[in-house]
């Protein structure tokens, strides 16, 4: 018997600043990351690593480890080739042509980055297996290494893999619109070529793994800190050949992924393949300078971009052309991660010609792959940045040329091909000046110049619109990655008055479990404490696809609302029958039935259903529902930020005076969560403009191999930000949400570099290279002096 | 090996200990107490901080062995009774935390901050909280739970 399901009112608790469900534990230390855990008979795992970015291994030899009192096993690449059934996954070959050499856990013929392991001890102690890891012998012959990717694409250059005959992995097209066309006619043309500088994603916990097996029936538990437990399990699998449902995989509570756990690793393989040899449990825990060498990065692009306008500053056409370092290696979704921002290279504005290319290039360096926002800061960074230097060149204000051509109707159908859900960009624009106070800002800022103070204001906009929420399975199946974007939420109204929600996207600091229980709070009449949300383990949740590219909630938390909806609609014909009417004549708000005389709660219709007493024919026992949600578009955040900076010319240095940003998410569940994650986009974005630089030398040598050189800001670096939001509801959804765990990393790099570029525009400076450091801006300076 | 004796949250432990032994593995793998986390080697993130006789310390930077004949309070040891401790609280309330790694090291830090100075300036607070990084907050919130305790 099927009852069409009915549309669920958002009552109070979305909506509601509830304060977090997680934050008890963490507080208190009672947190379970990965390297807390010890199970009985665990041994510990070093990686031996390649001091070398480009080397022939001519020996390994790993008895002086054996040797060790305390080790328990030591193996090279070789030792070990047996264990894998696959390389390790790539799962987005964005061409048919696109080159992914093979990538198993240990390289055996030659390293290709510093950091490359070549082989592996166990003992008995962490201390032992590192101490031991020295030990082994491994005999080198240093090769000349290239690790810029342009450099890499030019004739002679070393090869990172010889049988490929070249460093090119793949270039990729999209176009769309008469763009020569509109370039030969246009009035002004305005070019621009950035770097995206290479940035450490730096998690604050670093990664573990611990695989324990069960070999007499050929299981293996493994605890992971990933992003990815579903994805891990799926792709593990194939590298270790291990039947899928043999393998469990539990990401526990993760200290923060920002992209870097979005992976699935050479040291989880090792693990479990290690564990499947020796029989015992393996744990491994990342060093932190071994991370850094070990832990994907992020961008490390070159960018060309080429706006055609009219004389009024209107934007006809977009062309714009990126060399990616894929790194050694293609983790993950390396190839596919600049392509996550193809489309967005004419940003917030409306434009009739498109046309995007991208090249991905083999370095030897650690390989990239997802950072907070991954694509997406760097196209709204090279379209941000031009869209200032076309103003610049027409002596316009920024302000007006954002508004000449901003997207107004929505939904729209952007020339590079896809359609933005709802937004209103001038209404963002609005509130950013207003409370920036704009033109007092262009006053003290003229006043300043005026009175030749050293220190200069700079005030620089970012209005951008992003494409998260990934992601339609169509969309993904068409570019050629390999797995789908749906989601999935269930939903189990237990017998004594509480609900487990199980989910398939896995937190590692976002606060699904509190956002999630006040979603099905508000659904179901629960309290939000009556509600426990289930995530991250695949013997738990087995269905899922997890967490990144801001797609939690506006995909997982849409898969909650319909199973909230098959859960109304099972629950009313129970109901019905209890109050001995049609199921048409019951009304459902927020947790009651009600017929013409009498109702009942959802909270007893739970009981009924699971006593199983007297339900209605056809009907089983038990109230639970699950739902498999594959979105139907992308979600678009927008919005417009503002970075105010005084910038010293007589030191370089920069400092953000003030940063506001009002973002527009579509529909907020939680505004605290909303609040904090845009926080930390912007610390992180903030952090690429002016701190933060993976720089390797020209032998490969990563020179931030660690925390004291690699410039993570602390508090006293970062200002207090100013937040407003406007509120769009995306129509493609019941919930209207967008998500919220990017925008501020997306936004906030080219608010701060137009800022500092709008500071010294009167000293002839037109560009700096990110970040902004002080001897970059000192160097700039003093070259537009001459 | 030697013998040390440490007060870890009031609680006294006679320990066997390597003289390399950091004050944060004896802290979480001798003693079990694994609120204090590890997230570099360099001395640089913080996550580690405990209170040394009452003064924050990166307990990455002490030996156990120099530890020897000290009290120790750690993250587990500042509730009091069950209640939290007013920073814990405010922390929750402010949103100041959310993978929650370095949280134990950061409450520690504003613990002995306020015990230092108990009205510090927002500037004064963000110059304490030099030593402790956070990735995911940006910092604002961490800052507002302090200031509303102080």
């Amino acid at each position: 018997m099927m009852v069409a399901p009915i549309e669920l009112e958002i009552g109070e608790a979305i909506g509601a600043p509830v304060e977090r469900k997680e934050d008890h534990k963490l507080l208190v230390g009672q947190a379970q990351w990965v390297d807390n855990m010890r199970v009985p008979g665990m041994a510990y795992m070093a990686v031996v690593r390649s001091p070398y970015a480009h080397a022939r291994i001519t020996r390994v030899d790993v008895a002086p480890a054996l040797a060790h009192a305390d080790v328990v096993a030591a193996y090279s690449a070789a030792d070990l080739q047996e264990e894998w059934a696959g390389s390790l996954p790539c799962a987005w070959l964005p061409t048919e042509d696109t080159k992914a050499p093979p990538h198993l856990p240990l390289a055996a013929d030659k390293a290709r980055y510093v950091g490359d392991g070549v082989a592996v001890v166990v003992a008995s102690s962490r201390a032992a297996a590192e101490d031991a890891a020295e030990l082994v012998e491994v005999e080198y012959e240093p090769l000349p290494a290239i690790v810029d990717p342009e450099a890499a694409l030019a004739e002679g250059a070393p090869l990172v893999h010889d049988e490929l005959g070249t460093n090119r992995c793949y270039t990729w097209r999209l176009d769309a619109g008469e763009v020569d066309a509109l370039f030969d006619e246009a009035e002004v043309i305005v070019r621009g070529r950035f770097r995206q500088n290479r940035l450490i994603p730096t998690a604050i916990e670093p990664r573990a793994v611990l695989v324990q097996p069960l070999p007499a029936n050929g299981e293996f538990t493994m605890w992971s800190t990933t992003q990815v437990p579903h994805i891990a399990r799926v792709t593990l699998s194939g590298v270790l050949g291990i039947p899928e449902a043999k393998l469990r995989v539990i990401a526990p509570d993760v200290g923060g992924g920002f992209g870097s756990k979005l992976n699935v690793y050479a040291e989880e393989a090792l693990a479990l393949g290690l564990a499947r040899r020796l029989g015992r449990a393996i744990k491994w825990t990342e060093g932190r300078s071994e991370g850094y060498l070990a832990t994907i990065h992020g961008r490390d692009q070159w960018q060309e971009i080429e706006l055609a306008a009219n004389a009024d500053g209107k934007i006809s056409a977009v062309r714009a052309r990126v060399v990616a370092a894929m790194g050694a290696y293609l983790q993950l979704v390396t190839p596919g991660i600049p392509l996550l921002g193809a489309w967005l290279y004419a940003g917030a504005y409306d434009v009739q010609g498109y046309s995007f290319e991208c090249t991905g290039v083999f370095t030897h360096t650690t390989p990239t792959d997802a950072y907070r926002g991954a694509g997406r800061p760097e196209a709204t960074y090279a379209i941000e940045r031009a869209v200032d230097a076309l103003a610049a060149k027409l002596g316009k204000d920024p302000v007006e040329v954002r508004r000449l051509n901003f997207i107004r109707e929505f939904p729209n159908a952007i020339a590079a091909g896809l359609t933005i859900d709802s937004g209103d960009y001038d209404a963002g624009l609005d509130l950013a000046l207003g409370t920036a106070g704009y033109k007092e800002l262009r006053t003290e800022q003229a006043e300043r110049r005026a009175k030749g103070d050293p220190k200069r204001l700079g005030i620089g906009l970012s209005t951008y619109v992003e494409m998260c929420g990934l992601a339609p399975s169509k969309i993904l199946g068409a570019i050629r990655y390999s797995a789908g974007g749906w989601d999935t939420a269930t939903i189990r109204c237990l017998p004594t008055g509480t609900v487990q929600v199980l989910t398939g996207v896995s937190p590692h600091g976002q606060g699904h479990e509190t956002t999630w229980s006040q979603i099905a709070a508000d659904l179901l009449g629960y309290d939000v404490d009556e509600i426990e949300v289930l995530h991250g383990d695949t013997a738990v949740v087995p269905l899922g696809m997890d967490t990144y590219g801001s797609r939690s909630l506006a995909v997982g938390g849409v898969a909650l609302y319909f199973a909230a909806e098959r859960i109304v609609a099972k629950a009313r014909l129970i109901a019905a029958h209890k109050l001995g009417v049609e199921p048409s004549q019951v009304d459902y708000v927020r947790g009651r039935f009600t017929g013409p005389e009498d109702s009942i709660a959802l909270k007893d219709i739970a009981l009924a259903a699971w006593t199983a007493h007297d339900l209605p024919d056809g009907v089983e026992p038990g109230l639970e529902a699950s739902f498999v949600y594959d979105p139907p578009n992308f979600s678009w955040p927008s919005g417009a930020h503002l970075a105010v900076v005084e910038v010293d010319t007589e030191t370089g240095n920069v400092e953000v005076l003030r940063y506001i940003a009002v973002d527009d998410v579509g529909t907020v569940v939680n505004p605290l969560i909303v609040d904090g994650q845009i926080h930390g986009g912007i610390a992180q974005g903030i952090a690429q403009a002016l701190f933060e630089e993976a720089v390797y030398d020209d032998d490969g040598n990563l020179l931030t191999g660690n925390m004291v050189s690699y410039l993570v800001p602390s508090a006293p670096d970062l200002p207090s930000y100013e937040l407003d939001r406007t509120e769009t509801p995306s129509p493609t959804n019941p919930l209207g949400v967008k998500g919220v765990g990017e925008t501020g990393a997306i936004a906030s790099p080219a608010a701060v570099i137009n800022a500092v570029c709008d500071a010294l525009a009167a000293d002839g400076v037109t560009d700096i290279q990110m970040p902004a450091t002080p001897e970059r801006v000192w160097r700039a300076l003093e070259e537009a002096k001459r | 090996m030697r013998r040390v004796s440490l007060s870890v949250n009031g609680d006294q432990h006679e320990l066997e200990l390597e003289p390399r032994e950091l004050l944060v593995y004896v802290l979480r793998e001798r003693l079990g107490l694994t609120g204090a986390t590890v997230g570099c080697d360099t001395s640089s993130c913080g996550s580690c901080t405990v209170l040394l006789d009452g003064e924050s310390v990166k307990s990455c930077t002490v030996l156990g062995v120099q530890a020897d004949g000290h009290r120790i309070t750690t993250i587990e040891g500042l509730a009091e009774n069950g209640a939290l401790h007013p920073l814990q609280e405010s922390f929750r309330t402010h949103h100041a935390l959310q993978c929650g790694y370095c949280t134990p090291g950061m409450v520690m830090a504003a613990v002995s901050l306020l015990a230092e100075n108990p009205r510090p300036s927002e500037a004064e607070i963000r110059h304490a909280l030099e030593g402790n990084l956070c990735r995911c907050t940006g910092y604002q919130n961490i800052v507002r739970a302090i200031e509303a305790v102080a």
